[in-house]
């Protein structure tokens, strides 16, 4: 049985008595797993973060992560983790070097050996020739490749990425996912991280938990969770609505729910190629022409929508916005 | 995988101490401009300030008599340098300030070590330190030592740049200055370790430039370090024999110009060193609570 890299057991964050930003979390990760926390804003998605990489004290429950006591053995705990922020919080006035070697002092870790592991991140995340640069003359995709680095320095056992490719454009988006994967397999690390990206769990999480009001609501591989919502949905139209065809469609096997909504049929089959051809055929047999045909396979959004009542895609939209007040801070700093 | 291969790891509990003062530091002395301006201001206050104010002509200028009495001339200078002395414990008030304004500028720097806290907060370096193994105490303490060392060199610089418009140095001594340093020092770091703390769970810097204008010039101007204490009322006089600044200004002033002072050398370090320990502490341990959370 594979080592247990996180296990949380109750735990629970109140802000100022009242508000529950973490409510009762059970969560084990596994060793090599890349794992994905899921969920709104204010879900408790960063809080959960902050607990596990010792930033904030639970106040009530515990959790081991990667052997040790968030809270009894904190300072080991953040020896063996790697953590990189939502926000850029490398140090503009510094070049990316400096930053790296900054991050490696703040470990502990002796200079030489610090600056040969410096060389190689930056290597690997292509920032060798601006190493010398100051962070302020870096691009977005530039500065999150740095932070990757700087999470690196120390070799963690578990990484946390909190959001790491929030604000990129698609393409940088697709590069920094291919950082993280090399990176991952260099160092044979775990990793926990959150996204808003739906297809970005999607496609590289192992398992995803979903999280909404502070409670974990489902937890299970992406392919997993498509599969619990009941397999695809296939949309019929008909011509003429006389005829209630549910009871005829029902009866079909491999049929699991049909919701009808004026001409529109709502059908929830399994294996939606080999159902959808006796559904027609059902329909057609009645003398109802049909209008309209859809299949929809579920992604990971309809699974989202299932359990928190919502879709995270109105929430891309609030991206822009993030991108333009990191624009702001950016400034404000100068 | 060994996560820290061959790497010997510093575990001490004061590790990454100076890697976080060098980080300020490398923001001071990095940048020309910066580091030029900060020297400019102190050089302003006393150009402009301590030449301005020029005490010593109005009592020796010459043109000073009481019609109907013909007082010989030297007379008047020399009751004027009395005064001067009595007062000032100086004869030229330039100076009396340009000490002063050692003690003045260590304040002023000190002040500004609660705003890089509360940038580094905003801009979420603080939290990429407390994710680190990094102990808490040692981010005020760093914040603390770098303004330390930024102070110093500003008041090395004033001192001399005091001498050069022409300060009375001929009292200065090798351990003369030592002394004068040691306090203020200790002075830096109590009011450092005040700001800092004060600004530590703070994310809005207009909160802290606020408190900072705030107490910048009732500590000056409630202290001897541009007037002596003596002739001030009562109730302020009170205040200035409070204030730490006073007493950083009477330690220069009796070591580098061989002035009567307000209160004992020794009386004045102990004074400064309790309060440099006292809020050192309430801020290192003020801070180790409020970073974890």
């Amino acid at each position: 049985m594979p080592e247990k890299i996180v296990e949380a057991r109750g735990l629970t964050k109140i802000f100022n008595k009242r508000v529950k930003a973490v409510d009762n979390v059970d969560l084990e990760i596994e060793q090599g797993e890349i794992f994905g926390l899921l969920g709104p804003n204010g879900a408790g998605k960063s809080t959960m973060i902050n607990m596990l990489t010792t930033v904030l004290k639970p106040t009530s429950g515990t959790a081991k992560v990667c052997g040790y006591d968030i809270v009894r053995e904190a300072a080991e705990v953040r020896r063996s983790i790697g953590v990189v922020h939502q926000e850029y919080t490398a140090d503009e006035d510094l070049t990316g070097l400096e930053n790296i070697l900054l991050c490696a002092s703040l470990y502990g870790i002796p200079g030489s050996v610090a600056k040969q592991r410096a060389w190689e991140l930056l290597e690997l995340v292509e920032l060798k020739d601006a190493a010398k640069r100051k962070v302020e003359t870096y691009s977005g995709g530039m500065r999150r490749r740095l932070e990757l680095a700087c999470g690196l320095i120390s070799r963690p056992t578990l990484l946390f990425l909190d959001e790491p490719t929030l604000g990129l454009d698609v393409q940088t988006r697709v590069a920094v996912w291919n950082y993280i994967r090399r990176l991952k397999e260099e160092y044979d690390m775990t990793i926990f991280m959150t996204t808003h990206y739906l297809e970005e769990a999607d496609a590289m999480c192992d398992r995803i938990a979903i999280i909404d009001h502070g409670r974990i609501l489902k937890v299970g591989a992406p392919s997993e969770l498509k599969a619990g919502l009941g397999g695809d949905i296939v949309e019929i139209g008909v011509d003429g609505e006389k005829l209630d065809l549910t009871p005829i469609i029902t009866e079909i096997g491999g049929v699991k729910e049909v919701k009808k909504v004026d001409r529109l049929y709502r059908i929830k089959v399994e294996r939606g190629e080999e159902v959808a051809p006796a559904i027609i055929d059902a329909i057609r047999s009645r003398g109802v022409a049909i209008s309209k045909l859809s299949m929809i396979k579920p992604t990971l959004d309809e699974v989202y929508l299932e359990y928190t009542g919502r879709s995270l895609r109105e929430e891309q939209a609030s991206e822009e916005e993030i991108r333009s007040l990191r624009r702001t801070l950016h400034r404000a700093r100068r | 995988m060994s996560k820290l291969d061959a790497a010997k790891i510093d575990t001490s509990p004061l590790h990454g101490l100076w890697a976080l003062t060098n980080r300020d530091l490398k923001k001071w002395y990095k940048v020309p401009f910066i580091f030029i301006m900060s020297l400019i201001q102190p050089f302003m206050w006393l150009a402009l300030f301590g030449k301005a104010m020029n005490l010593t002509a109005i009592f020796t200028g010459g043109s000073f008599n009481i019609p109907g009495f013909n007082i010989p001339k030297e007379v008047i200078n020399q009751i004027g340098k009395q005064i001067m002395f009595q007062t000032f414990g100086t004869q030229d008030y330039f100076s009396y300030l340009a000490v002063g304004m050692l003690s003045f500028i260590s304040l002023f720097t000190a002040m500004f070590s609660g705003m890089s806290i509360v940038w580094d907060r905003r801009l979420g370096f603080l939290d990429k330190v407390l994710s680190t193994p990094v102990a808490r105490g040692v981010i005020p303490m760093a914040k603390v030592l770098s303004t330390v060392v930024r102070a110093l060199a500003q008041a090395a610089i004033v001192l001399l740049l005091a001498i050069l418009l022409g300060m009375d140095a001929s009292h200065i001594t090798p351990a003369g200055l030592l002394g004068s340093f040691a306090a203020l020092l200790l002075l830096i770091i109590g009011f450092a370790s005040l700001f800092v703390t004060l600004a530590i769970r703070s994310t809005s810097w207009e909160a802290q430039m606020a408190i900072m204008n705030l107490l910048n010039l009732p500590l000056l101007f409630a202290s001897n370090a541009m007037f002596p204490v003596t002739y001030m009322p009562e109730w302020l006089q009170t205040v200035a024999k409070i204030n730490p600044v006073s007493y950083a200004a009477d330690i220069c002033r009796q070591l580098l110009l061989a002035s009567p002072g307000m209160a004992d050398i020794g009386f004045g370090f102990t004074y400064l060193a309790a309060f440099a320990a006292t809020l050192s502490t309430i801020g290192i341990i003020l801070s180790w609570r409020y970073l974890s959370k």
